[in-house]
């Protein structure tokens, strides 16, 4: 869909500097989109995230969701105490919760993101899901101390194909799905295709996440820096 | 996307999960990485704790990434001024 915002007031400002991180910003866009065409294999959920319309999508919503935060940052008191690191956390709440809308409810990581907010905003307590039945049952005992420790006692093996896993990998390999799983929002106490699926969802996501921050943060900071011109 | 959806069909009795299909989601992780140390090594083979590995690490770093942009975010936020802030709205759509 094309979430074209019809603006109110037109750019009547046509500031050289902000036309050339406008074009900037398409480029970023366009080069994005135009890398997935080659190493795409027709999936489409791939290019689902890396689609020009989809980042303004995001992008829209984003400055939707960071005006509203600097809205209630400076009504509520603007002689906060320690405003930064909060004001750090509700940006990336904002931003997260705008990622989790432009993915419009398919996955599980984007209600898990907006269920949590809102758990969060009520002061409940998440109710923990039943584990799935799972084969291989992984007992996580105390072994599991740090990803980083497992990886490198798995390491030392002999590197096993991904088209055969034997029966020695496949502990070890559930062992890091559920450290996976952990990691993205949502999926703890899922199955392994569901965490590698929505594990792959959820990278393209926060890639184009990084993408429209990065290039919204050059965009403040380069008409930070330029000269006010008089309103 | 509805393909998607019917090739890792999602099975009630979790025990129905066949081998292929986790291969073939670990290597549709292992296209998404960056492939910093893997020009090497694409033999056709891939380890597939080593692409969950790297997946865990990747994850971290771009969490990490966000959370650097946000704070910056927050700090460019506090020192534009509305006006300003509404021109880059105009823009960006």
């Amino acid at each position: 869909m094309a979430s074209l915002i019809s603006d109110t007031e037109p750019p009547s400002h046509p500031h050289p500097s902000s036309t050339d991180l406008l074009r900037r910003k398409k480029r970023l866009s366009a080069s994005s989109s135009a890398s997935v065409t080659t190493g795409d294999d027709g999936d489409s959920h791939h290019a689902r995230w890396r689609s020009e319309k989809q980042q303004r999508n995001y992008s829209a919503k984003l400055i939707q969701a960071l005006q509203q935060v600097r809205l209630g940052s400076s009504s509520s008191s603007s002689a906060a105490a320690t405003p930064s690191p909060k004001r750090g956390k509700a940006v990336r709440e904002a931003a997260d919760r705008a990622l989790a809308v432009s993915a419009r409810g398919r996955t599980l990581w984007s209600r898990a993101i907006l269920a949590n907010r809102i758990k969060l905003k009520f002061r409940k307590q998440k109710q923990p899901r039943p584990a799935a039945a799972i084969p291989a049952v992984i007992t996580t005992t105390g072994s599991i101390s740090s990803s980083g420790g497992g990886g490198r006692r798995s390491w030392k093996k002999r590197r096993v194909t991904v088209v055969k896993l034997n029966k020695k990998s496949i502990p070890t390999v559930n062992r890091k799905v559920r450290v996976l799983g952990r990691l993205v929002p949502g999926c703890r106490k899922e199955s392994v295709p569901v965490i590698l699926e929505e594990a792959t969802d959820y990278i393209q996501a926060l890639e184009m996440q990084v993408r429209a921050m990065k290039s919204l943060a050059e965009l403040l900071s380069g008409s930070n820096s330029a000269p006010t011109r008089p309103i | 996307m509805s393909s998607r959806r019917s090739r890792s069909s999602r099975q009630t009795g979790a025990s129905m999960i066949s081998e292929d299909q986790i291969n073939d989601l670990v290597l549709q992780l292992h296209r998404l990485l960056p492939e910093l140390g893997n020009n090497n090594r694409r033999s056709g083979k891939v380890s597939a704790s080593k692409v969950l590995q790297e997946t865990c690490t990747y994850i971290r770093n771009l969490n990490k990434e966000v959370d650097d942009l946000s704070e910056r975010l927050s700090q460019l936020l506090e020192s534009t001024d509305s006006a300003q802030a509404a021109l880059i709205r105009s823009l960006l759509m």
